[in-house]
């Protein structure tokens, strides 16, 4: 078996093992991340794209409020180029307890959260289709943030200062020496191939999946994947983040991202963290309080539904001894101390906003089990990215026009919806190497828009297929993988402009392009981890 | 009278209803000559969900739209595409200011009035091969572009000393007769108020300004909703009058009808008046022939025309009813074109930039109209008959002039 060395093993390549790893490198440890699929390829890739400000926990989790605001403001500095500054906003609808407003005012004060009573008509004339009866605006200093670009530029960050980065390769299981991990076994997923990777720390940041990387040392971890459910509408319905002002609850907000916004989301239990189907009363569920936000938002276009799983940790299983940890969202879980077995240390809990803060207790934690003292600078220290200014939405139209201009020539467009150009489709897929389709998807947003792949798939999977040399019963089947994959998220939602479109993509794909007489459409699965044929 | 300025959300959002199946963009004439301009697809429902309110965009390729209107026509969808790429095009002018060239072809009515005053002398320097030259490297309008000629008697001073039969008429009308009539072509009006008359209306000719359209196409929203507010004000009394309006100019009329609520976003009684109550001259005159079914009892004309219907004329949603009546004048045949569009549109064509996208548009035209070779091109839209005469020396003439001639003395 091929050997590898490293100090520090990060498992997983989400927003927390991204930003634990680039944590680990800025250390100056010796860093490698795998991850068994794409970046952001679990709950990172799935989330609702809020950054919070906190105020949605000033109340119920003050100390998580605090964090939030904090890393909210690092954020912003460290990857500006993933995140919208768009403001947020507290409103009381009539459906909500006109009370709770001043609690919410008096408890931002207390945990430090800027929030501002607004006269309710500045966000009415902003927010058009606003609910014209909300009779409180509260502005906060939310923020959109892209959980692609997010990882992406984590990634590139990392790569750039010496980390190394492995994907589609999986943890098989762990070799220990004295109480101790030594190595960890991995499967390249695409190859087949196992490599043995000797190090002397891991840190096991798999959100969701962290209770089976646990069990391969023996140990359990009890994290309930918590199924929650979000809806894409098709628009930008509204252009500031809008939160109920009410006790945290389902369905209580909506984010505008990129060219979407985003109702937010149900809280389910569930029992896999890879099977979770959307239930019907679900989507009804966030239309409905999507209605109490913007009256007749049931008559826009709801575009795609999906689900990520928030990795709920449940304390009561186990010996755990961080009991007083547990009042904060996200944890450490020593297993030496735990289950004496070293070199392996597990990140539970947490939220997309505190990675950073989360990575930083992590990397402590493994300082302090590694004997060394080393301080933590991530949040001095700016990923490199393409910009330093915060994102804005026709930024992407505006860099397509521009090169346009400048070549005097028109860069043709792949992806329509989203406006992926020619060359940036082959860019991406010159530097990937990736089959996947989906890779590319996360990369560019191609896919993403409106068509759901209808008239993009065929021309990125030609694309890729002539670049990379590619068979083409096998391209045949990734494209096929990805459109089933692309259709899933149209299911719950077919009524009206997407019934039509999803008519019409299925007429392109098998009536016109015949792809269902050379791949069995049906047949395909959707694999977690997009394996290639 | 009041108005009230919708945001233009409601159109904007209409992108939710669009699937790709780029119907419009098959129909589009630029999109099917050039690819400086991507489709009405692309620049509308596309680029709408990449658009930000107040956020800078360097979105040009949208002013590549000729405003023929046919993708919102032809949309099973009911996207607002024109309408959508209308809008965002004022917005980008208003970041990046209306240039001076638009401006001046956005005022025919200025323009008109000191160009009329000093006729034929303001006439000579159009004519002036070094003079357009110089134009089109600092303004930018194409040395090629025709224009038409001013003229020094213009139709409202006719129209003043003309002596009507008609005073009480069995309709009352109020004319709109737009810029082109009153300072180019006069004879249209006449002839307009000519068959008005004889077949029993009483024709007035209200206070007007120019509708707007000109500065609406060329990015002024803010100033043609200023014309149009006034001439609402001057028309919906008249329309409380029971009077009709009726124009004789495809685009002017489509900008009453439809263009001062759903593109300017002007709102309220009068402006809903003013649109439920403007015709198109044939569509007035074909309804009252077939109505009141008088025989017109027209003169034999021994004639081979050519007609092509303006492509602003669709969005009338009235069919061609010019047909309807040339149809009933006697020894009269005609060929009616299939081209979509002339290419003009308006004043867009006339722009050193898009002249040449406007010449190859016009392509079909030019020679349908070559193989049968008209003694003359009939059309109801001023920029088009300026447009297709320049170009083909056909001599183009609006089909109410032919109506008129045919009217039996």
């Amino acid at each position: 078996m091929r050997k590898q060395f490293t100090e520090i093993l990060v498992i997983g390549g989400g927003a927390t093992g991204l930003s634990a790893a680039r944590d680990a490198v800025l250390r100056g440890f010796k860093t490698l991340l795998i991850e068994k699929g794409d970046l952001a390829h679990g709950t990172s890739g799935r989330y609702h794209g809020l950054l919070h400000s906190g105020g949605r926990y000033v109340i119920s989790d003050p100390h998580s409020a605090r964090d939030c605001i904090a890393e909210n403001r690092i954020l912003r500095k460290l990857i500006p180029s993933a995140i919208e500054d768009t403001d947020g906003w507290f409103v009381t609808t009539p459906e909500d307890d006109p009370d709770y407003a001043d609690q919410f005012l008096a408890a931002c004060a207390k945990s430090g959260v800027p929030a501002e009573d607004v006269a309710v008509d500045v966000l009415l004339n902003k927010e058009r289709l606003l609910n014209p009866r909300i009779s409180r605006a509260i502005r906060v200093p939310d923020a959109a943030c892209d959980s692609f670009d997010a990882t992406h530029i984590l990634a590139n960050d990392l790569q750039a200062r010496g980390g190394k980065l492995l994907l589609r390769h999986e943890v098989i299981g762990f070799e220990t020496r004295r109480q101790k991990v030594c190595a960890a076994k991995v499967r390249n997923l695409l190859t087949d191939e196992e490599v043995l990777i000797e190090c002397s720390m891991v840190l096991n940041c798999t959100g969701a999946w962290a209770g089976h990387i646990a069990s391969l040392v023996g140990s359990e971890v009890k994290v309930t994947p918590g199924k929650g459910t979000m809806i894409a509408m098709n628009s930008r319905l509204v252009n500031t983040v809008i939160n109920r002002c009410k006790p945290p609850h389902d369905g209580d907000i909506l984010v505008p991202v990129g060219t979407v916004s985003v109702i937010g989301t149900t809280d389910i239990p569930v029992p896999s963290a890879d099977k979770y189907p959307i239930e019907d009363w679900e989507i009804e569920f966030l239309l409905n309080e999507g209605e109490v936000l913007i009256p007749g938002f049931k008559k826009y276009r709801a575009l795609r539904a999906w689900a990520g799983v928030r990795p709920l940790y449940d304390p009561s299983a186990g010996s755990d001894t961080e009991s007083r940890d547990l009042t904060r969202s996200h944890a450490v879980l020593d297993h030496e101390k735990r289950d004496g077995v070293g070199g392996l240390l597990t990140m539970v809990g947490g939220k997309f906003t505190t990675m950073r803060l989360m990575a930083e207790d992590l990397v402590d934690a493994a300082c302090k089990q590694l004997r060394t003292k080393r301080a933590c600078t991530t949040a001095e220290t700016p990923a490199e990215q393409p910009g330093s200014k915060h994102y804005y939405l026709s930024q992407r139209l505006a860099g397509w026009e521009n090169a346009s201009k400048a070549n005097d020539t028109v860069d043709p467009i792949i992806c329509e919806c989203e406006l992926v150009s020619e060359s940036r489709v082959r860019a991406k897929i010159e530097t990937s190497k990736s089959k996947v389709l989906n890779d590319l998807r996360r990369d560019t947003r191609l896919g993403m828009g409106p068509c759901q792949g209808g008239f993009c798939a065929y021309r990125a999977n030609g694309i890729a297929c002539e670049m990379l040399a590619q068979d083409p019963t096998d391209a045949q089947q990734t494209l096929a993988q990805f459109l089933q994959e692309r259709w899933k998220g149209q299911r719950n939602l077919l009524w009206d402009h997407n019934l039509r479109q999803l008519e019409l993509d299925q007429n392109i794909y098998r009536n016109l392009l015949g792809l269902d007489r050379s791949v069995d459409l049906d047949a395909i699965e959707i694999y977690p981890t997009e394996k290639t044929a | 009278m009041s108005y009230i300025e919708i945001d233009s959300l409601e159109t904007t959002l209409s992108s939710d209803q669009c699937i790709k199946c780029n119907i419009c963009t098959a129909s589009c004439p630029v999109a099917a000559v050039t690819d400086k301009f991507p489709g009405p697809k692309a620049v509308g429902p596309q680029l709408q969900r990449l658009r930000q309110p107040g956020a800078l965009s360097q979105d040009q390729s949208v002013d590549y739209c000729n405003n023929c209107g046919v993708c919102s026509l032809v949309c099973p969808h009911g996207v607002q595409i024109a309408e959508m790429n209308a809008i965002a095009r004022s917005v980008q002018m208003d970041r990046d200011g209306v240039p001076l060239r638009n401006r001046m072809l956005g005022r025919p009515e200025p323009l008109g009035k000191l160009g009329s005053m000093f006729a034929p002398f303001s006439n000579i320097p159009l004519a002036i091969p070094p003079l357009r030259w110089i134009a089109e490297k600092t303004v930018g309008i194409h040395r090629n572009a025709p224009f038409p000629s001013f003229t020094r008697r213009r139709f409202r001073t006719w129209f003043k000393r003309h002596q009507s039969d008609n005073i009480i008429g069995r309709r009352k009308v109020v004319y709109f007769h737009g810029c082109s009539t009153n300072y180019y072509e006069p004879r249209v009006g006449e002839a307009v108020v000519k068959v008005l008359e004889h077949f029993g209306c009483k024709v007035s000719i209200a206070e007007q300004n120019c509708c707007g359209l000109p500065m609406q196409s060329n990015g002024e929203f803010d100033a043609a909703r200023e014309n149009a507010k006034s001439n609402i004000e001057k028309l919906a009394p008249y329309v409380r009058e029971n009077y009709i309006i009726v124009g004789s100019s495809t685009s002017c009329t489509l900008a009453l009808k439809h263009d001062y609520p759903n593109i300017l976003g002007l709102q309220g009684r009068d402006v809903d008046l003013v649109a439920k109550n403007t015709y198109d001259i044939f569509e007035f005159l074909a309804e009252l022939l077939e109505e009141s079914d008088i025989d017109p009892r027209f003169r034999q004309v021994n004639e081979a025309v050519f007609y092509h219907p303006p492509c602003q004329q669709r969005s009338h949603f009235m069919g061609q009813p010019a047909i309807r009546v040339l149809r009933q004048i006697p020894g009269l045949t005609f060929e009616v074109s299939t081209a979509d569009c002339c290419g003009v549109a308006g004043t867009y064509g006339l722009k050193a930039e898009k002249y040449q996208i406007s010449r190859d548009i016009a392509e079909t035209l030019f020679a349908q109209i070559d193989r049968n070779d008209p003694e003359r091109v009939l059309c109801d839209s001023e920029t088009c008959r300026w447009w297709i005469q320049g170009h083909t020396d056909v001599n183009s003439v609006h089909p109410i002039e032919l109506v008129a001639e045919a009217l039996p003395r």
